[in-house]
């Protein structure tokens, strides 16, 4: 499943990120090789998302090194950008496809805007993209009249259209039914062996991220806590990790925010 | 006393900041335009929804604001026993003055506020970050084609709705008041003055176009990624927009008729 | 995609439609027709007084118009001013004597030169000068002398 003898494909060393007064992160390495689905987990608002805009480019780090392809994507011209750019694929949280066209010209998008290729051939592109996903019929169907689930297929058909050897997923499952959450786990792993894609998956359901990651990242207040494949994670002694991947309710990370004790405060005197 | 004063400081740099991140991305949207020229199609859809659904409105009000103008001119004009003079009343009051301003004014409630609303949704739900993550700028694909359109379309709307008040008027001033038709001609053809008063008001459309097109997509791709963001923006675009075509047509007015 | 074909051929109209008002506009509502500048000569007339005479005010003969005003200024070694009148060629043999005159159309139309024809045989060629001028009447001087005259002018 994973190359271990190949160059990490995505690199991010001693990444340090703010936004205002927030340290989302300090000094984080983490590494994607090629043909392998990379996990990144944590609690929300740990700055999953970000991570993956540092990745994009769309986003400059404040210290470190993010390098895609070995090229460091801070220091690429617009143009080099957007040529990296074309070898990635992004599904977004909400999908991000386009109100206004079908699925089909969603799909196609990519295809029109950055190749010469004729519109015949475009169609049989976009066609097996679609089938891939397994909404070849939704073809003509504009997004609003699409489900949750559905729209994610299709924006997973448009992020392959050209074909990329990277593929970001922002909560692919989050607000998911357990079947179209189950079609995805599915696709997600399927693509990436048939197409020796490299996936990065952030995400906050454990059971089904880990049951498809080659490895995994836990991020928690701005570092990594824990690294390595799901077993080595699932056996490992940290508390922390243990309620995080058991999704215990108390632990660590306390129920209870701070206050008195309770008998103090029904003692007190109504105001 | 003093928070109020930080709050105006706090308020002055802010909009020294807008205005500085409009011009900017003005500057990148125009350097995009050259591809406008490759993909003319893209132009034409805009043009449709930006020109075409606005028509009906300028054809509504250019007819009402001719009718209106010949009736108040005439009420006036007749006590002087000029009222012959009432076609060249309204067709200098028009190409001058009130064709391009009201058109623009009208642009800006129905073409731009949807223009801002329709980009601030792209951004709310993702549709722009995604385009560029494809590797498509969206400041040349989304952008650059609206305000294309904007700046070509207001001056045929202003065209359309001076041809028609002066019609409007035309039909009270003869049929419902009883001027003389040969006045009427006559007189507006001899004082009308093709590169004097229709060129300016021409020039002032184009102007305002450039400024209602510009304040209404900029709203658009700055407001906050929220269904409250685009609401405010929407209407910000509307407001900025009025205030700056009657500010800017003052200034012309000024310059150019002297 | 006929949804496309509709936007297209609705675009082509409506830019067709504001192009036509243009054309609209330019003959029917401004003066471009009698622009022409060139299908004339000019003769110059100088006066006292122009009044509110303007540029582009018509010159007409006998109530038909033969000409514009084309320029007006001061001419600053005889203290009059000139007025630069464009004659259509077609009337190339006005008397070389004939009067110019400003007057108002209406009581408060706007100014413009009567030409009243003299009887000499030879005409007006381009570039000369009709002397015979009468300036524009200005109200204040016609009342104040109104009024000089109904106080019994010296005497009293």
């Amino acid at each position: 499943m994973s190359a271990t003898d190949s160059e990490a494909l995505i690199d991010l060393s001693g990444v340090v990120f703010s936004r205002g007064p927030n340290r989302l992160f300090n000094g984080i390495d983490l590494q994607a090789h090629r043909g392998e689905v990379v996990a990144i987990m944590g609690p929300s608002g740990t700055g999953k998302t970000t991570l993956l805009r540092l990745i994009g480019g769309q986003l400059r780090a404040h210290a470190g090194r993010v390098a895609v392809g070995g090229q460091a994507v801070d220091r690429l011209s617009r143009r080099d950008l957007y040529r990296l750019r074309r070898r990635m694929g992004v599904l977004f949280q909400s999908g991000a496809l386009f109100t206004d066209m079908t699925c089909f010209d969603n799909v196609a998008f990519p295809l029109r805007e950055h190749t010469g290729l004729s519109e015949a051939l475009i169609r049989t592109v976009v066609l097996m993209k679609l089938e891939a996903v397994g909404l070849r019929g939704a073809r003509d169907l504009y997004p609003g009249e699409l489900s949750g689930g559905m729209s994610r297929r299709v924006s997973l058909a448009r992020a392959l259209a050209l074909d990329p050897e990277i593929i970001l997923y922002d909560e692919p499952f989050a607000g998911q039914d357990p079947i179209s959450m189950g079609a995805l786990m599915q696709l997600i792993r399927q693509l990436n062996d048939a197409l020796g894609l490299t996936s990065v998956v952030v995400s906050h359901d454990v059971d089904e991220t880990l049951r498809i990651a080659d490895r995994a990242y836990v991020i928690s207040g701005g570092e990594i806590i824990a690294a390595g494949t799901p077993e080595a994670l699932r056996d490992s002694e940290s508390r922390w990790l243990d309620q995080f991947l058991n999704a215990l309710p108390d632990g660590p990370v306390p129920f209870h925010y701070p206050a008195p004790p309770i008998a103090d405060d029904l003692r007190a005197e109504a105001p | 006393m003093t928070a109020a004063l930080q709050r105006l400081g706090a308020s002055t740099l802010e909009t020294a900041a807008t205005l500085g991140r409009a011009v900017l991305f003005l500057l990148r949207v125009l350097r995009g335009s050259g591809e406008l020229l490759r993909r003319p199609g893209l132009v034409v859809r805009e043009v449709y929804s930006v020109g075409v659904l606005t028509l009906v409105i300028i054809i509504v009000s250019g007819l009402f604001v001719g009718m209106v103008l010949a009736l108040q001119g005439y009420y006036t004009l007749v006590d002087f026993g000029a009222e012959q003079s009432l076609g060249v009343l309204v067709a200098l009051s028009l190409t001058r003055e009130l064709g391009p301003v009201v058109t623009a004014l009208l642009f800006a409630g129905r073409a731009g506020s949807a223009l801002t609303a329709e980009i601030g949704l792209m951004k709310a739900t993702e549709q722009l970050a995604g385009m560029e993550m494809m590797a498509v700028d969206p400041e040349h694909r989304v952008i650059a084609p609206r305000l294309a359109a904007a700046i070509l379309s207001l001056p045929l709307l202003t065209l359309i709705f001076n041809v028609l008040g002066i019609a409007g008027a035309w039909l009270v001033s003869v049929n419902l008041l009883g001027v003389d038709a040969g006045s009427f001609w006559s007189q507006m053809q001899a004082q009308v003055s093709f590169s004097d008063d229709i060129l300016n008001g021409l020039i002032k459309s184009v102007l305002f176009g450039v400024m209602a097109g510009w304040v209404a997509v900029f709203n658009g791709y700055d407001c906050r990624p929220t269904s409250q963001g685009v609401s405010r923006a929407t209407t910000r675009t509307v407001v900025v927009t009025s205030l700056i075509v009657l500010g800017l047509d003052f200034v012309l007015t000024a310059l150019m008729f002297d | 995609m006929d949804n496309s074909r509709t936007m297209e051929i609705a675009v082509g109209a409506f830019v067709a439609a504001g192009l036509a008002a243009a054309f609209v506009l330019a003959m029917q509502v401004s003066n471009i027709t009698a622009f022409q500048r060139a299908e004339g000569y000019t003769v110059d007339a100088y006066f006292q007084n122009v009044g509110g005479l303007r540029e582009r005010a018509p010159v007409s003969l006998s109530g038909v118009q033969i000409g514009r005003v084309s320029a007006i200024d001061l001419d600053p070694d005889r203290f009059e001013a000139r007025v630069e009148l464009t004659i259509r060629s077609q009337y190339d043999d006005l008397p070389s004597d004939t009067a110019a005159r400003v007057r108002t159309s209406g009581l408060l139309g706007e100014q413009y030169v009567s030409l009243q024809p003299g009887g000499m045989p030879d005409s007006l060629g381009p570039g000369d000068e009709i002397t015979l001028t009468q300036s524009a009447l200005v109200l204040e001087e016609i009342v104040g002398q109104f009024l000089y005259e109904q106080s019994g002018g010296d005497g009293q």
